[in-house]
């Protein structure tokens, strides 16, 4: 999320969503099965998201997804409401698509490369000189979003999660930390390494694939 | 303090984030009106986190909703929490 700072109305609208989703997780216990539905509707697109970000397969994404709606209310009497449910989802998510991942074999040895490198530095931008806007209409017209799919899933995982996490998902740094059992130094380090990475790869694709936007932009600012 | 384009990229999250030092802000915003590497850089890192924000690059796959509900009909349909 991009400079949004929690407002004391959105923190209070947050407090009342989170005691209806206590409210609701009682009643399910308690026998009204079908409030289970209402109770993960709202996070059924950003679980899915999140599968498919780190399996980048739409089929195996809906299977964790299922998987995870399966597990989540199995164990929902276990709930205490220490965590948000929200981030509570997302962790059988994260579980169910890692786990997925190693069946594949895909699994990038996640602990191989986790030391001394959450230091400084290291990581240059692509250096370019202009940049404009990129209309929202080249999303569909360049296929940006699948560039961006790419990029994100080149990603090592370690970086990886913690960017779907923070900047797909729009959870909070404290939040990611919690969730993943890291500091939040740690997580805001890995955040920053995984949006210049991508800004590494992704700058320079788009640079060249507008090049007659960019033209048509230049012409019209000749015009008097 | 005067801050080269080095550290300006290395602040650049947090800057982005708004969790960041006013002082340091500053500079930021001072070293970018000059530095046209830095602003592009800026820009196009801003603009990349908008749009995997976009709920258009991350989409459902058609009929999602409704297989997901029917499975989980079922999965009532046998289980209790
Ligand atoms: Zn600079």
């Amino acid at each position: 999320m991009v400079e949004i700072v929690p407002t004391p109305e959105m923190q209070a609208s947050q407090d009342l969503r989170q005691e209806q989703e206590a409210e609701q997780i009682t009643r399910i216990v308690a026998g009204e099965k079908n409030l289970f539905h209402d109770l993960i509707r709202p996070y059924e697109r950003r679980i899915y998201v999140t599968a498919f970000s780190m399996v980048r397969n739409a089929g195996e994404a809906e299977e964790i997804v299922q998987e995870t709606m399966l597990k989540a209310y199995r164990s929902l009497h276990s709930f205490r409401g220490e965590s948000k449910f929200s981030s509570w989802l997302t962790a059988i998510a994260l579980n169910e698509a890692r786990a997925c991942l190693r069946k594949a074999g895909k699994s990038t040895m996640v602990f191989l490369d986790e030391e001394g490198d959450d230091g400084e530095g290291a990581c240059q931008p692509f250096q370019l000189r202009d940049w404009r806007e990129i209309p929202l209409e080249m999303l569909e017209r360049n296929n940006l979003a699948g560039l961006l799919q790419d990029a994100i899933q080149a990603l090592p995982e370690k970086y990886r999660t913690v960017f779907v996490l923070r900047d797909v998902e729009e959870m909070s740094i404290e939040e990611t930390a919690h969730l993943l059992g890291l500091e939040p130094g740690n997580v805001k380090i890995r955040l920053h390494r995984a949006r210049m990475m991508l800004q590494k790869t992704l700058a320079p694709l788009v640079q060249q694939a507008s090049p007659s936007q960019r033209g048509m932009w230049a012409f019209l600012r000749r015009r008097p | 303090m005067r801050i080269d384009c080095k550290e300006a990229w290395d602040a650049l999250s947090a800057y982005l984030d708004g969790e960041i030092d006013p002082v340091l802000r500053a500079e930021i915003e001072r070293h970018v009106q000059f530095c046209e590497v830095c602003s592009a850089v800026l820009d196009s890192t801003r603009n990349i986190l908008y749009l995997t924000a976009d709920d258009r690059v991350f989409e459902l796959p058609g009929g999602f909703r409704e297989r997901l509900h029917a499975h989980i009909d079922e999965m009532l349909q046998q289980d209790s929490p």
